[in-house]
């Protein structure tokens, strides 16, 4: 193994060479057709199945909240003490896992992470409509919603404004935000490409409809400028703002003075799980969108290995906070606050503490291991173990910290109701539904955006002397 | 050129290059001669290509600062005008006057973000004279691949040094294939 020790003077780039983010040496014209072709082909059956089971889930979920809404909050399990339930819960859940997707767009945008350009699209995607699924909840959860403009900051009747130092105004602000500003990004990004379809399409409807979307996009330098800056301010404005949108969603359970609430760790701890679990949904939706449309050139191998590895990172930031919150409980001798901790794991509820530990922290350690992170089985065994776990572990804080605090005798059990389950499983229909029908109308993958990260879209660039067109394999290093 | 053609105003003369390398040593060439009013068309954004046309940096980020700027106070008085003048409330025995304003942070900080982020997406809108549904380029057919995977540079016919020849004979010069004048559609 003479060849790995090569002499100190060789740069590390020619050593250990980047491996390139689109394989086989593809042409532009390539990945235009590939990700292009993906909306003008001929509407896959399997797409018509797939919405039709996952329309049927989100026309379920929608009766089931117009039950809600005619009959009251009385057909869900919560009750009192467990005031907040699974409404939350998901609003939690589903509001964390369009984290990822701002994450990929804005932040790894200003890390210069080239492989974002692969998945931020979809990503971005993903985040509107798990936005979405996220501000049902607090709009349905309220019981009279014909009082849900209480949250706007108008005076009520009684002239009377809305108190600005509560953190639920503030994730009302907050989330409105964030769904907004991941519009405009979202959007932003996708005019050039909308441009590419408005060139491509042959339909008078496809012409129509892309060519007004497009907004008359052409390409000039003196375009781009304004629009990579507008572009540049979005992410770094987008970067503090997904920070504090789970920040201040935190801020809601943080502030109060619950046992297991109550803890200065929530924000970062809040913000990490986000991202985790983002990604793992970024994935869950992605793997099979790569499979199904032969995205394997440009959504490589190394893609997912990075993604692992962002899995674990978070993963185990998520994990030290588990057992920091556990320390601290301990350490902190408040003795309400380590019963909760001590109820939490050993009490009536210790399968669904134990179920987020193992599926959030143990599970996800398999991406040590490269070939795990290499392998699609396991990969999309630990994003749906991490799916699981990120709803585990909102459950476990926000309703099991409820069913036991201060009193014993006001403490008391929560059983979800089928209208529970099934406004969960509607959501889910919902985010699917919205998603199936952004592949097959827009293109997926920022077209514009890969081909800056192939070597000919740099103006220095000299095409090798050899012949370029051997395509080249995966670096196995 | 057809006798229908002459008659019809000149917008421009198209080229197209083969690469983002010859289309930035182009601009390069296009910006060294003087030229004011012309473009490069490119499927991405060519990094340093702002440079080769000797443009400035957008000044949109300082737009985009005012709109933070209004952002800002537009949250700062929907806080404190209620709170402390409208109608005073103490509610977690906060006080009413300006040192409450820690908790008022977070919604100066979403506003903003908010403001900001509207006038970065409108502001890029508005200094590229867009949204528009058409323009008299689109009507050269070879221009629909911009968006694929071609590179056109154009010199405008409004530009001072503009000649229907001598422009045409540089922009061949320079390396640009397929130049062709481009004719206001009638």
């Amino acid at each position: 193994m003479a060849e790995t020790h090569a002499p100190a003077t060789v740069p590390f780039e020619e050593r250990m060479p980047r491996p390139p983010m689109v394989l086989n040496n593809r042409s532009m014209s390539w990945i235009t057709n590939l990700i292009a072709g993906i909306p003008e082909q001929k509407t896959p059956l399997w797409w018509y199945i797939t919405i039709a089971i996952t329309g049927s889930f989100a026309g379920f979920g929608v009766l089931c909240i117009l039950y809600l809404l005619f009959t009251g909050v009385g057909v869900w399990g919560n009750n009192i003490p467990v005031g907040w339930a699974w409404d939350i819960t998901n609003f939690v859940f589903w509001i964390g896992i369009g984290h990822a997707g701002t994450l990929i767009s804005a932040i790894l945008y200003l890390c210069r992470q080239k492989w974002r350009t692969s998945i931020n699209r979809a990503s971005e995607a993903m985040t509107l409509f798990a936005v979405i699924c996220a501000a049902i909840y607090p709009g349905i959860h309220v019981g009279r919603v014909w009082m849900v403009w209480f949250m706007a900051p108008v005076p009520n009747p009684n002239w009377i404004w809305p108190n600005f130092r509560s953190p639920l105004l503030w994730d009302v602000f907050a989330v409105s935000t964030y769904f907004t500003v991941s519009v405009l990004f979202w959007f932003l990004g996708l005019v050039p490409d909308l441009a590419t379809m408005r060139d491509r399409a042959r339909s008078k409807v496809g012409k129509f409809c892309y060519g007004l979307l497009a907004l008359g996009w052409r390409g000039g330098n003196r375009q781009w400028r304004h629009y990579e800056m507008a572009y540049l301010i979005l992410a770094g404005l987008s970067t503090p703002l997904v920070l504090s949108v789970h920040s201040t969603v935190s801020f809601d359970f943080a502030t109060s003075l619950i046992p297991g609430w109550h803890t200065t760790i929530f924000p970062p701890y809040f913000v990490a799980g986000a991202i985790f679990g983002g990604f793992a949904m970024v994935l869950t939706l992605m793997l099979p969108a790569r499979s199904i449309y032969k995205l394997h050139d440009v959504f490589t191998w190394n893609h997912i290995d990075v993604m692992c590895k962002i899995i674990l990172l978070t993963g185990s930031i998520v994990g030290y906070a588990y057992t920091m919150e556990f320390f601290v409980a301990f350490y902190g001798a408040n003795p309400f606050e380590r019963f909760a901790f001590i109820n939490r794991y050993f009490g009536p509820y210790w399968w669904a503490a134990w179920s987020m530990f193992t599926c959030n922290v143990i599970i996800p350690q398999l991406f040590w291991v490269r070939a795990f992170r290499r392998n699609l089985l396991t990969v999309f065994f630990v994003c749906m173990c991490v799916n699981a776990g990120m709803w585990y572990e909102r459950f476990v804080i926000i309703a099991v910290s409820l069913t036991r605090d201060f009193l014993p005798s006001s403490w008391g059990m929560y059983y979800p109701t089928w209208v529970d389950v099934m406004t969960f499983a509607g959501t889910f229909g919902i985010f699917t539904t919205f998603f199936l029908i952004f592949i097959r109308f827009f293109p997926m993958i920022a077209m514009s955006e890969v081909k800056t990260v192939l070597p000919e879209a740099d103006p220095h660039y000299h095409p090798p002397a050899t012949s370029g067109t051997e395509p080249i394999k995966e670096a196995h290093v | 050129m057809t006798a229908a053609a002459a008659r019809r105003k000149t917008l421009g003369v198209i080229a197209e290059f083969p690469s983002a390398t010859t289309l930035y040593q182009a601009a390069e060439q296009v910006r060294d001669k003087g030229y004011r009013f012309w473009d490069v068309h490119s499927p991405f954004p060519i990094h340093g290509m702002n440079k080769a046309m000797g443009l400035r940096k957008s000044p949109l980020g300082y737009i985009i600062f005012c709109g933070g700027l209004i952002g800002f106070l537009t949250a700062a008085s929907l806080e404190f005008i209620p709170s402390s003048f409208l109608y005073p409330l103490v509610v977690h025995g906060k006080p009413v006057n300006f040192f409450t304003v820690p908790a008022f942070f977070p919604i100066m900080f979403e506003l903003t973000v908010l403001f900001s982020a509207f006038t970065a997406f409108f502001g890029v809108f508005v200094m590229n004279r867009l949204p528009r549904l058409h323009h008299p380029i689109f009507d050269y057919e070879a221009f629909r691949r911009v968006t694929d995977d071609a590179f056109f540079l154009i010199i405008e016919a409004s530009d001072p040094r503009f000649s229907d020849t001598v422009t045409r004979e540089f922009l061949e010069e320079i390396g640009g294939k397929d130049v062709t004048l481009l004719y206001e559609h009638d």
